[in-house]
């Protein structure tokens, strides 16, 4: 994340060790509440589930201040378009957490209304499952995008994947089932 | 809000077209006089007026102005593409698609409603914006979804679908627009 151009010695290896900590420990989401979950995603930066504790408190309203875009809930065909703008306007770096079954696989609607996933716009770091995922769930994902940020494994799965995004799917912690790995029908390309 | 001038009768629309007003609805007995030709009936108690559609807005003007039902909850419509042998009261001549007028008076405690029988061919109605203004994102919901269109509707654009999409997806021969995706572990159509 723009420190490979500087040839790799000891010390710049602590240096990027320096700045993944400090990317990891001051993640400022952005509001991309869209439907129910941005309640859960309330109840997370609330009181009891305090987000604040790893200095993610504050949703910053502009996207050129925020790092990560939590998109929770539904993404109509009409929001599409202002979501890809809304991630091309976030600086550098910037990672997405795709919240619940409806961002990342388009949730109990099949349907004319809805994106079949986010990944379909934005390339997403973590999935999230759960209609919605609680509070623990969420921060299962938050908590281990982190840990990727820090290991640097986050930028490894992003090379290695097709879409841009690492692409890591959290456990389900909140006692709804996990999601069933679908069988995709539709040709490639459509 | 049972209509305190009646006792409740529970019947099925569908089987017989609706019963009879009771003979001492005042409302229904002042449609039935000013309106020649409007059919007034009860369902689930509540009552029913089926209007031509050119009356439309002229019901909605005395309905508004004379008999106090200042509040028009919502406008929608049904395709009955798949039931046309559908029971229609006497004097109604059924239609491809209805459209549905819900009025609440405050006053008077008391709901009533309006259908106007629309065709496939010409799908236009009188738009009721110049009477109740509050519904004119009603009236771009009934014509996004299902392509009627109203005369006189100040911005009849698309409401929920993108302004560039194609079709109606409301009605009864829209493709459903499922991608066929197929999860192991549920086994059911999808």
């Amino acid at each position: 994340m723009g420190l490979e151009a500087i040839p790799h010695t000891f010390l710049t290896g602590r240096l990027e060790d320096l700045v993944r900590w400090a990317r990891r420990r001051s993640v400022f989401p952005a509001t991309f509440g869209l439907a129910c979950c941005a309640l859960e995603m309330m109840a997370t930066g609330a009181a009891h589930y305090d987000l604040a504790r790893w200095g993610m408190e504050v949703f910053r309203a502009s996207p050129r201040q925020a790092d990560l875009m939590i998109v929770a809930g539904r993404v109509s065909q009409k929001m599409a378009p202002v979501l890809r703008q809304v991630y091309d306007q976030m600086v550098e770096p910037k990672w997405v957490i795709s919240m619940g079954v409806c961002a990342s696989t388009g949730g109990m609607f099949n349907n004319y209304a809805l994106v079949q996933g986010v990944d379909q716009v934005v390339p997403v770091d973590v999935y999230v499952p759960g209609c919605p995922p609680g509070p623990e769930t969420l921060l299962s994902g938050i908590l281990t995008l982190h840990e990727m940020i820090r290991t640097d494994e986050l930028m490894a799965r992003r090379r290695a994947s097709a879409h841009g995004g690492a692409g890591v799917h959290v456990p389900q912690l909140d006692g709804q089932p996990e999601p069933a790995r679908p069988t995709v029908t539709v040709p490639s390309g459509a | 809000m049972t209509d305190p001038a009646a006792p409740e009768v529970r019947e099925t629309v569908h089987e017989t077209g609706g019963s009879p007003a009771p003979p001492d609805d005042e409302v229904a007995a002042a449609l039935a006089d000013r309106f020649t030709g409007a059919v007034v009936t009860r369902s689930h108690g509540q009552t029913v007026v089926w209007v031509d559609r050119a009356r439309l807005a002229e019901v909605a003007r005395h309905l508004r102005d004379t008999e106090q039902f200042t509040t028009c909850v919502d406008v929608c419509a049904v395709d009955h593409l798949l039931d046309a042998a559908r029971a229609v009261p006497a004097g109604v001549g059924p239609e491809r698609f209805e459209v549905v007028a819900n009025f609440l008076s405050h006053p008077r405690n008391r709901r009533i409603r309006v259908i106007v029988q629309v065709p496939e061919a010409d799908p236009v109605v009188p738009s009721l914006t110049g009477t109740f203004p509050g519904v004119a994102f009603a009236e771009r919901e009934v014509f996004d979804l299902f392509g009627i269109r109203f005369d006189g509707h100040p911005d009849l654009t698309r409401i929920l679908m993108p302004d560039d999409w194609e079709g109606h997806p409301l009605r009864k021969d829209a493709p459903p627009a499922r991608i066929p995706v197929t999860f192991k572990a549920a086994g059911g159509p999808r």
